[in-house]
């Protein structure tokens, strides 16, 4: 029998998007989807002010390629452990490729990175870059089954 | 068995013992790909059958996704369990999108009982691409109670959502005059029933008179038949939801016993087996070990020495052509 559910025609990039933290701005977020849109992706947007659990409910539904994660509010440092102990906890974790958004001191960062978030976007980053970074890591993991 | 089949029937065993995780990633591993290994899609298609499923279309922005988050918790307080697939259009250019109804339906998010999935249209008409069929397939295997799928309404194409829903529900909203001509256009006769929400705001109720009017045109329905009524609903404020509810019970139940149910099921499998079809013969076109035949009969017919029905009939149905016809200039 030929294998045709294997990597022979991947679907466009899932990418979900979420805002954490109880800081009311989406803009930044904004520009990101739809730079991933234009790059042709497919943007969960979920809204602001989502907690860990929602973003892992959401991340494990939407079955997305990429979990991205963006607060301003500074609790990256608590935020981040806790999508990353959820997802160990659901069994997920290798699934998603995380990325985190915001302004952070590098040796958040570093240890960001030491805990398997994939990449940390500052505020400055170019939306087009963004698009470029997700489409590296997704190529980078290959094909998921 | 294949690492792949078995990889499917260990999710599906799963999906079926409601795991979220297993559900959605049966539903990526299909996702666009209809043309998939034997035993697992036998056995999802057996154990399927048992959701009611409901289309949701509408205008744009007329409330469906927050009508459909109400409508979620009315029936969860009913005991039942809920999966909503929530199709948004896709950039015609880069093919991607953004897809906003979850933004609506943050409620649920950790409810064990309501599943939601988003997805793009892909490019396809009325927004329901193979990947939705697929996806609702997957969630009524899985033992889902009712399955709604969100569709943006753009005319004629809505049709599509018929392939895969039971009932059909079209969204209107008061004081669009165009709304109601757009539903003139390709709604009237999908239809299942009609609501009227942000029946908050002035004028619902004589959008809700107007749809009735148009009905009442339209003639009424044969003996047994179902008067397709017009609700009014309030996503805002929940109000009319109970009564949604209630009606779409009642047409589940009225399909089941008119045999109109049946006859959508042969319609909707009829369908299915045709686009399936289509989708294995371009397969066969596309695949490398065809390619050969394929170029030469291409440029055959480029230079005129082959028309393009034989061409087709060659490479489809291996009906004869005459190396005379092929070969010339190549
Ligand atoms: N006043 C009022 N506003 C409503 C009602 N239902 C929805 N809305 C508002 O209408 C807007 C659109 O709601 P959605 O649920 O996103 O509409 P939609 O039809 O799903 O939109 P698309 O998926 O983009 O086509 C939102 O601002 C809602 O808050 C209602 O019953 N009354
Ligand atoms: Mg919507």
């Amino acid at each position: 029998m030929r294998e045709q559910l294997t990597a022979v025609e991947a679907g466009p990039i899932r990418v979900l998007m979420a805002k954490a933290g109880l800081d009311g701005h989406d803009r930044g977020v904004k520009v990101v989807a739809r730079a991933l849109r234009d790059a042709g992706m497919e943007v969960v947007y979920t809204g602001l002010h989502r907690t860990p659990q929602e973003i892992v409910a959401t991340a494990i539904q939407e079955d997305v390629d990429v979990v991205g994660i963006s607060l301003l509010s500074g609790a990256h440092m608590t935020l981040f452990p806790q999508v990353i102990d959820l997802l160990k906890e659901a069994g997920v974790f290798e699934r998603f490729i995380l990325i985190g958004g915001g302004v952070m001191p590098d040796e958040d960062v570093d240890a960001l990175l030491a805990m398997g978030v994939a990449a940390i976007l500052g505020q400055d980053t170019p939306p087009d870059d963004a698009a470029v970074l997700v489409r590296g890591l997704v190529a980078k993991r290959g094909a998921r089954v | 068995m294949s690492t792949t089949d078995e990889r499917l029937a260990d999710l599906l065993d799963r999906a079926v013992e409601r795991d979220m995780a297993a559900t959605s990633q049966l539903i990526s591993a299909l996702e666009g790909r209809r043309v998939g290994s034997g035993a697992v899609l036998e056995a999802l298609h057996r154990a399927g059958g048992n959701a009611h499923v409901v289309g949701v279309t509408g205008a744009p922005g007329s409330g469906k996704s927050t009508l459909v988050s109400v409508l979620a918790r009315e029936l969860r307080d009913r005991g039942l369990t809920v999966a909503i697939v929530a199709v948004d259009p896709s950039s015609a250019i880069s093919g991607g999108a953004i897809l906003g109804d979850r933004i609506r339906m943050q409620d649920h998010a950790l409810d064990p009982g309501i599943f939601v999935r988003s997805m793009s249209s892909r490019g396809s008409l009325g927004g329901v691409s193979a990947a939705t069929v697929d996806a609702v397939g997957v969630l009524d295997a899985a033992g889902w109670d009712v399955v709604v799928v969100e569709t943006v309404g753009v005319g004629q194409a809505e049709v599509e959502i018929m392939r895969i829903a039971q009932t059909v529900v079209v969204v209107s909203v008061p004081g669009l005059g165009d709304d109601v001509q757009a539903i003139k256009a390709g709604l009237m006769e999908i239809a299942d029933l009609h609501v009227v929400n942000k029946a908050d705001r002035p004028d619902a109720g004589k959008t809700v008179a107007e749809l009735l009017s148009m009905l009442t045109l339209a003639g009424p329905p044969g003996p047994g038949g179902w008067p397709v009524p017009v609700l009014s609903t309030s996503a805002a404020d929940s109000s009319g939801v109970p009564k949604l509810a209630d009606t779409l019970a009642e047409h589940r139940a009225w399909m089941a016993g008119s045999g109109e149910g049946e006859r959508r099921e042969r319609a909707m499998a009829a369908a299915r087996i045709h686009s399936i079809a289509k989708d294995l013969v371009l397969a066969r076109l596309a695949d490398p070990s065809a390619t050969p035949l394929v170029e030469r009969v291409v440029a055959a017919v480029a230079a005129r020495r082959l028309d393009p029905h034989a061409a087709a009939r060659a490479l489809v149905d291996n009906e004869p052509i005459t190396d005379l016809q092929l070969e010339k200039s190549a």
